[in-house]
């Protein structure tokens, strides 16, 4: 394949991608706007605030009920300019998805950080740690789990532990929150062992060393309830697409020749079942990034999507479009990246 | 995919589903579900489930609060407490009622006993007496002493008072006049001095031990009686009342924080959820199959367009995103499920499906439809669609769990509908009112088990069809 060819593709592909990603961040800024609904309220709450700080402010506070009302009036004008409420919502949307493309998130309506910022890359950074430390290590140890001992029973099907897990595999249709609840029953409410959920004790434990034991203690239910639910259809899928591959003709082809059995496995069996796989762990990472809303309720743990769910009850807009068009970002420079990576890699996958 | 091109009958698949122990299994369950629904939405039609659901016009006042299911007793092994009910108003063994008018004047002596017996091994809950009385407001009301006797005899003095209302309900169990009464009686009679932990109904069903003092007192079995006399000062006035004595235990499922029977949302949540996830994924599969087929039928500019969308599709994350509208619009159910099939249909599913589109394209049966003139809807419709159908199923069917969940996911986080009760809005109350915490553990079980039981049962049928239909499996 030529050099040419390859800039060619690369650079459709990322304007492709790029405005893929446009279109989904406005889709995203006209539903969390309400269609424009939402700055109604910002409006409403403004007026309000003008309001009552000129009937407070000593220097307007002894004229006529008027005369007031015209000052408030006035106030209220300039400020609905200045933050450019008197455009058309059209418009404004518009602006709205500069901002975001341009990465300019903002300040946030109602939310603020524990640390006290109105900025939503405060809020968001904020959470961020927690969501990564509990979900990428879900999501980590979901991975390897399911690739050693997909890999293991795919050797050894028909084995007793296969038949297990095969039995098995429909549990996983269950999701990770559900098997939290009944963590929470048995551990938290029955046996009093582990935390209800949270982060950390209350009050946090001032030595560091402490304190993180303290998250740990608190990790393992909530990272139970996500390997418990992932495990066996995890693992009955990992194996059935090891033993899918190790059942094509050019493998057969290997033993017929009479090759060494681990050869044939790591030549004929894993590496081409490797774009796959890494494709799956690359979406997966980026896919753990932006928490879970319903699993970090049940555990109230302070996650992204926590912060999602309450910016949702507050109809905090900027919060969700921050949050969706960084996780909007990661996703299409992930994808990207993986087209970019099979093209050069993968001679099976022509490059057009 | 060598699979494509299998024939398949329906009494082909049922005989070889049959064969799987998992297949029997699901379909069991299946049949018990269906059957539920159908028993539910026939006894209980949706405007008189969301009646009962809002308790309307009080009418689970006599159910006792946060009561566990009967079958309870098993696990701990004691005759926990029912509801007693006795009405002076019935004509019943056990009911004595004398009126004696005073001569000469419109004065009227009522006397009524209510006897019952309690032989449990536990307090009741509550104690209430809901009295129904018949005087006119503006002239004296009737005047009123309750006793409560015990199985040994002794007569407790409850309350002396003149009615305030005809309908005037008195609450036992929470009356601080009360409890002051009967723990002063029991300070005068018996020179016992009650622990503050020690409950009204402690003292009217319990042994009157000096142990009392330390809170330790055990159930008196025998038969109560409740003694009431009235004075009634006009003609034609009345005085009746319903002793309600309520248990711990209710019904085959218990009761909520606001009284309701559980088994009205555990009966209602069946069909909502069948309905919900079956009609999710169905449309879905199938909306998804159109699109998949005209994606790899005619390739070009709509094939494109349609892997953007995809794309699009796949940067937009859907559970916030579905969360978002159903908050921000407050949706009920069936608009949730219209949006769930809106936010889905140009799902991940559409990628496999459009490359077995194309290769069946290459067919020549379909080759030969060209040649003979049929246009590209007839060969969709009749050539491709029903050759790709098959493959579709399992995941189809096993992708019903998922929708069911959602809803209870979203139902968790308050978002469920307002008015129908579901399993998903049992777990979101019994969340919101600390079950966990407070040990009404049933309240979390029985729709966490329905929703178990249902989401077993369609994976498990759609792992056994997947094996049907991708024979390949089937030596793995």
């Amino acid at each position: 394949m030529s050099y040419k060819g390859v800039v060619k593709y690369t650079v459709r592909r990322g304007v492709v991608l790029f405005l893929v990603v446009v279109l989904a961040i406005y889709i995203t800024i006209i539903v969390a706007n309400m269609g424009g609904k939402i700055d109604e309220f910002v409006k409403g709450d403004l007026y309000l605030q003008i309001a009552q700080q000129v009937k407070r402010d000593p220097q307007y506070k002894n004229l006529p009920g008027s005369e007031q009302e015209k000052i408030i009036k006035m106030k209220y004008e300039q400020e609905i300019k200045r933050l450019g409420l008197d455009k058309p919502f059209l418009e404004r949307s518009l602006i709205y998805l500069q901002n975001a493309i341009t990465l300019n998130l903002g300040r946030a309506l109602y939310m603020t950080s524990d640390s006290g910022s109105r900025l939503v890359r405060n809020i968001i950074l904020e959470r961020l740690p927690a969501t990564i430390l509990l979900f990428t290590t879900a999501m980590v140890i979901n991975f390897f789990i399911h690739l050693f001992l997909g890999l293991h029973l795919s050797r050894n099907y028909g084995s007793l532990f296969d038949k297990i897990v095969i039995a098995l595999a429909p549990t996983s249709t269950i999701p990770g929150w559900f098997y939290g609840i009944f963590l929470i029953l048995i551990f938290a409410s029955w046996l009093h062992v582990l935390p209800y959920g949270g982060l950390v004790d209350v009050p946090p434990p001032s030595d560091p060393v402490a304190y993180a034991l303290s998250v740990l203690k608190h990790m393992i239910l909530p990272l139970s309830s996500w390997i418990i639910s992932g495990f066996f259809l995890g693992v009955y899928g990992t194996r059935t697409f090891f033993l899918i591959f190790s059942t094509e003709d050019y493998v057969e082809a290997a033993r017929a020749k009479g090759l060494p059995g681990k050869l044939i496995e790591r030549r004929y069996i894993l590496r081409p079942s490797l774009p796959p796989i890494i494709t799956n762990f690359a979406l997966g990472l980026i896919g753990s990034w932006s928490g879970a809303i319903i699993t970090e309720t049940v555990f109230n743990w302070p996650g992204l999507g926590l912060v999602t769910w309450t910016a949702i009850q507050n109809f905090d807009t900027p919060v969700i479009v921050g949050v969706t068009v960084i996780y909007a970002y990661l996703l299409a420079i992930t994808v990207f990246l993986l087209d970019l990576i099979y093209g050069l890699v993968d001679p099976r996958i022509k490059l057009q | 995919m060598s699979e494509v091109g299998m024939e398949y009958s329906l009494k082909g698949v049922m005989r070889e589903l049959l064969s799987y122990k998992s297949g029997v299994a699901s379909l069991l369950i299946l049949i018990f579900l269906i059957g539920l629904s159908i028993y539910t939405v026939t006894t209980i039609p949706p405007q008189k489930a969301i009646a009962m659901w809002r308790g309307e016009n009080n009418m689970w006042i006599e159910n006792p609060r946060n009561a566990a299911p009967e079958w309870i007793e098993y696990f701990v092994h004691k005759h926990l407490p029912r509801t007693i009910k006795v009405d002076s108003r019935e004509k019943s063994f056990g009911i004595v009622k004398a009126k004696t008018p005073i001569p000469e004047t419109n004065i009227t002596q009522i006397h009524i006993e209510m006897s019952f017996t309690y032989d449990y091994d536990d307090f009741p809950s509550e104690v209430n007496i809901f009295f129904h009385a018949k005087y006119n407001a503006s002239e004296n009301a009737p005047l009123v002493r309750l006793y409560w006797v015990k199985p040994d005899g002794t007569k407790i003095p409850i309350k002396e008072f003149n009615m305030r209302d005809p309908n005037q309900i008195l609450y036992l169990s929470v009356d601080q006049s009360i409890y002051a009464g009967i723990t002063s009686w029991l300070m005068k009679e018996k020179h016992i001095k009650a622990a503050k932990t020690v409950t009204t109904q402690q003292i009217l069903f319990g042994k009157l031990t000096p142990s009392l003092s330390q809170g330790k007192v055990e159930v008196e079995k025998g038969t109560y009686k409740l003694v009431v006399d009235a004075t009634t000062y006009n003609k034609g006035d009345d005085v009746d009342l319903k002793l309600v004595v309520y248990g711990t235990v209710y019904g085959i499922a218990g009761t909520d924080h606001l009284r309701r029977p559980l088994i009205i949302a555990l009966l209602w949540g069946t069909p909502v959820a069948l309905a919900f996830g079956l009609t999710a994924s169905l449309a879905i599969s199938i909306i998804q199959l159109f699109i998949a087929t005209i994606s790899g039928w005619y390739a070009g500019i709509v094939d494109s367009i349609i892997q953007r969308i995809t794309e699009i599709y796949m940067i937009i994350p859907f559970l916030p995103f579905l969360i978002m509208m159903a908050a921000f619009y407050k949706l009920d159910i069936w608009t949730i499920l219209a949006v769930v099939i809106v936010l889905s249909i140009f799902g991940a599913g559409i990628k496999s499906t459009r490359a077995l589109v194309m290769q069946i394209k290459e067919y020549p049966y379909v080759e030969a439809a060209k040649a003979y003139g049929a246009s590209d809807a007839r060969i969709i419709t009749f050539y491709i669609i029903p050759k790709i159908l098959p493959p579709l199923v399992p995941g189809l069917i096993g992708s019903v769990p998922g929708f069911v969940f959602l809803e209870a996911a979203l139902s968790l986080l308050g978002l469920g509908d307002p008015y129908l009760p579901t399993w998903g809005k049992m777990i979101n109350d019994a969340y919101n009112n600390g079950a966990l915490y407070k040990g009404y553990y049933y309240w979390i079980l029985e729709p966490s088990f329905m929703l178990i039981l249902t989401a077993l049962a369609f994976a498990m049928l759609g792992f056994a069809l997947d094996k049907i239909v991708n024979p390949r499996l089937r030596e793995m």
